[in-house]
């Protein structure tokens, strides 16, 4: 075992990272993550303990896996294993260019798009894939944006030959832009001029938004009643009932939104002023509908209404401004600090693309400022694998779930730490990028 | 009610600024504040770890401040008798951080974006000494930034490099002796106000980076004619003709000030053509480009933006917003600098500001540079690219005393910045802004009520004077979807 770990590093060492890895990536292959500290996330840190990985599940973990023949084993001494980071809120797959609007799937048009999947959309040659993961996230939701029910959110693993290889679990529900007070000026696009709202103004348009959405609500719970008979069948000898007997014609828009009103698909709610997070949550409450708050910077303002309601907050990102002139300089700093305290579940996002590589950095920030590390780590892993409802397959080293597993190099909350190694699906992933093609090539010009 | 809101921001802003200022603020305060003792303008920051930038590190080092500049660095420094102590044991100071690019600070839109060449107009003009933006940036170590115009015009318009004295007039902000700059744009920014013009406004010149390079070329030619228009007046003049001045062009004379290398040029640039097309149309006209700002490919040509000598004011790692940001890379600064291009990381954002110090980490893990590498990429680099270096960017006696204490090392995510002054005035302490949250949040409150009740009153209401757009917009097109403001 010894000859083929040293074995290994000096063939690490020589021969590209690529060609070594590629040569490995066959599914069914058995691998050993060795002399490790790992970071379990569940249970607690095991010092040179061991991961089995077979058929892309990991197969034991602890300080005394005996390693079966034929697996290629990793020396990880002096390394870190985590469990892959998971992105809450992200349009990875959906954009390539900001500005290209070719390039760019993420708001369709219209108000009201609940049918809409994100993840039939995802490019799975995006470029932003590979330069995401190589920061040990591998695991994003990937959400469309536009209008105001924007679409089928879809949890993803950044890796795959096509989007149905990278699917983890979609729908993982419908993101609900809601609607918000916005008063004073603004630049109208129709006039092309800066205009004033006023608050009643401003109030009056919500409600109609809101109005809007409760009839496509109670059209949905109406469409479910309808669709519940159609299915049932009519008893025999029945007349009038086979006089009204319809065969039942079918409408995406509403089919999309019949778990919704089932109560079995949440609404993921963007929203971030406490007023309407609040509002929000007094809609989701009259219309029985659950719900995932997205955003939520100003969710400690109304902290004990989400722990009483048991509504988790995919938060942040907290690398942002305060959302008012007068807030404190580190407002969204400390909103991680504030929920942990008021027992708030939450998990951090990025709401980011092309940068979501730096989610590592938003939980750390909200450490800084006073959230405890492991509680930053549980909300990168195992709290969004929970709020999502895939906790049995990922956000923890446990046996038996799926090994999206990263060896960094160091604490990877530190910006200065390495990927060394990165498993998704149990298959080792290389990590090269257009980042890295492009440094490689010009660092060497002459 | 926005009004009275940020009211309390810039009131708080001031009486935070005025606790700490004490003395330094004079007359019209000095009523309340005790009299200046011979000790006010001495301090000593004791027992820390001190990263100097160019001249290494020293453990449970302090620093001594006299007059507003640091008078002593070393590991064992008396206090002179009345000096203001400041403890430090267990924390780390380094340098107060030199944003390259940003545009906080400025009253209104930061594009006169009307025309391609708007050399007439000054950022100084418009600094805004209440944005909220220069407290939050000074929390995050900043002490200086080089206020930009934006990227809207081939040529745009004159900067102003700028201390945080948050709390000060506009005109005390100002970095005094800074050298004069201008800001120029390349690529998509000066194309694009052409891509969607607002209905019934026509297409601005130029559609295209050829139209760009003219653009330069053209308002360069004038200038040149314009300088020899002037050095034939002053010439015969001299001979003692007899003879009439020429006009004078407010658009033309700081463009003659960059042929004559009294101004220093600030270049938006993504592309290696384009940057590599500067530098000849430079060098053409005989004069330099200070820096390359954003620089996205400055990887690709970096020998040649050492060879000319110019600067390199980049990101991080900020990519694939537009065409010409998708070949950028994160290792661009490490490349460029070992190219021997000297490199600074700025922000050209007022949240990106407040932790440009985890922006510097990101070039040891992107290229591998050192420690004392990366730091200097937000302090004695960027202090050198705006050849303010005899001033600031580094722990050095006789430096002004602009230094941030942060809780642990500043490369690291767990650290926070607690103090920050500037010219040795304490201009950020993290504990008097947290002991004052609860007062500024009663008077919050006391304000509110207070026009609540005077919206019940009946009568005419005076109407608060508009608050001004926000300034963070690159271009006159309305903002899109959150990526498309950027440069």
């Amino acid at each position: 075992m010894r000859e083929r770990a040293l074995v290994f590093i000096i063939a690490f060492g020589l021969v590209p990272a690529l060609s070594l890895v590629s040569a490995w990536a066959q599914r069914g292959e058995t691998y050993a993550i060795t002399n490790a500290r790992i970071v379990p996330i569940t249970s607690p840190v095991i010092e040179r303990g061991t991961i089995l990985i077979r058929a892309g599940k990991i197969a034991a973990v602890g300080r005394n896996v005996s390693i079966p023949a034929g697996a290629r084993v990793i020396n990880a001494q002096g390394m870190w294993v985590y469990p892959g980071f998971i992105d809450s809120g992200t349009t990875i797959g959906l954009t390539e260019i900001g500005q290209v609007a070719a390039t760019v799937d993420v708001n369709e048009i219209g108000d009201f798009n609940p049918q809409l999947k994100a993840i039939v959309a995802v490019n799975p040659s995006s470029e932003l894939i590979p330069v995401t993961r190589v920061n040990g996230i591998t695991t994003v939701l990937t959400t469309p944006r536009g209008g105001i029910l924007s679409g089928q959110a879809a949890l993803i693993n950044l890796d795959g030959w096509t989007w149905e290889e990278m699917l983890v679990k979609a729908p993982v529900g419908i993101y609900f832009n809601f609607p918000t007070i916005v008063s004073g000026r603004f630049f109208d696009v129709e006039t092309f001029q800066q205009r004033e709202r006023s608050f009643e103004e401003a109030r009056r348009q919500r409600q109609e938004r809101l109005q809007r959405v409760r009839r496509l609500l109670d059209d949905a719970r109406a469409y479910a009643q309808a669709k519940r008979a159609a299915e049932a069948g009519v008893p025999e000898g029945n007349a009038a009932n086979l006089r009204d007997r319809q065969p039942l014609l079918v409408n995406p828009v509403l089919e999309a939104l019949v778990p919704v009103v089932e109560g079995t698909l949440p609404l993921i709610v963007a929203a971030n002023d406490a007023r309407d997070i609040k509002a929000a949550v007094e809609f989701a409450e009259e219309q029985k509908v659950k719900i995932i708050l997205s955003g939520g910077l100003e969710a400690p303002k109304v902290a004990p209404l989400l722990k009483e309601k048991n509504i988790p907050v995919l938060l942040g990102p907290v690398l942002s401004l305060p959302r008012h002139e007068d807030d404190p300089y580190d407002s969204p700093f400390t909103v991680a600090k504030q929920l942990y305290e008021a027992g708030v579940k939450f998990a951090f996002l990025t709401n980011d693309a092309s940068n979501a590589r730096n989610l590592p950095y938003h939980a750390a920030m909200a450490v800084a400022f006073g959230l405890p590390r492991e509680e930053a780590l549980r909300a990168l892993t195992i709290s969004p694998a929970e709020i999502f409802g895939v906790a049995d397959q990922l956000g923890s080293i446990e046996v038996g779930k799926v090994a999206n597993l990263v060896v960094w190099d160091g604490d990877p909350l530190e910006v200065r730490s390495h990927v060394r190694h990165l498993f998704i699906n149990g298959r080792p992933v290389p990590l090269e990028t257009k980042h890295t093609q492009l440094y490689e090539r010009y660092r060497n010009r002459p | 009610m926005r009004d009275a809101r940020s009211v309390v921001a810039r009131m708080w802003g001031l009486v935070v600024s005025a606790l700490l200022l004490g003395s330094s603020l004079g007359g019209s305060v000095s009523a309340q504040v005790p009299s200046r003792s011979a000790g006010d303008d001495v301090t000593l920051i004791r027992g820390g770890t001190i990263l100097t930038i160019t001249r290494g590190r020293i453990e449970n080092g302090s620093i001594l401040i006299r007059g507003g500049k640091i008078a002593a660095v070393g590991r064992n420094i008396e206090a002179p008798p009345g000096a203001k102590i400041i403890e430090a044991r267990g924390k780390y100071i380094m340098p107060g951080i030199i944003d390259c690019h940003s545009h906080i600070a400025i009253d209104g839109g930061v594009n006169e974006g009307t025309l391609s060449v708007t050399s007439m107009v000054r950022i100084e003009d418009v600094l805004d000494p209440t944005d909220i933006n220069i407290y939050r940036n000074l929390a995050g170590g900043v002490t200086t930034a080089n206020i930009l115009h934006g990227s809207a015009n081939a040529i745009g318009g004159l900067n102003a490099v700028i201390k945080l004295r948050w709390g000060k007039t506009a005109r005390e902000m100002l970095f005094e002796g800074a050298m004069p700059g201008i800001k120029f744009a390349l690529g998509e920014n000066p194309k694009r106000s052409n891509f969607t013009p607002p209905p019934g406004t026509p297409r601005r010149y130029p559609a295209t980076r050829l139209g760009v390079e003219y653009t330069i070329r053209e308002a360069f030619t004038q200038a040149r004619n314009y300088m020899r228009q002037w050095e034939e007046y002053e010439r015969r003049k001299r001979a003692g003709e007899n003879v009439v001045p020429p006009r004078r062009d407010l658009k033309l004379e700081p463009l003659v000030e960059v042929l004559q290398g009294k101004r220093l040029v600030h270049a938006h640039a993504y592309r290696a053509d384009e940057i590599l097309m500067l530098i000849r149309l430079a060098e053409e006209f005989g004069f330099k480009i200070a820096t390359f700002q954003h620089v996205l490919e400055g990887y690709k040509v970096a020998r040649e933006i050492a060879a000319h000598g110019a600067g390199a004011s980049t990101f991080s790692d900020w990519w694939a917003y537009k065409v010409e940001a998708y070949d950028a890379i994160p290792y661009n600064g490490a490349i460029m600098a070992r190219k021997g291009v000297i490199v600074s990381f700025n922000s050209d954002s007022a949240e990106l500001a407040r932790r440009l110090n985890l922006e510097a980490a990101k070039a040891m893990k992107y290229g591998g540079l050192s420690e004392d590498e990366a730091l200097a990429l937000i302090t004695i680099n960027p202090a050198q690219q705006l050849r303010i270096e005899h001033r600031v960017g580094s722990i050095e006696v006789g430096k002004d005393a602009d230094l941030v204490i942060y809780s642990g090392h500043p490369l690291s995510v767990y650290s926070i910045v607690e103090k920050v002054f500037i010219d040795g005035q304490l201009y950020f302490d993290r504990e008097a802004d947290l002991a004052r949250r609860a007062e500024i949040q009663k008077e919050k409150e006391a304000l509110k009520a207070r026009e609540r009740s005077a919206e019940r009153r009946p009568g005419p209401r005076s109407r608060p004077p508009q608050e001004e757009v926000d300034g963070n917009v690159e271009h006159p097109l309305p903002p899109g979807p959150s990526k498309e403001v950027r440069p």
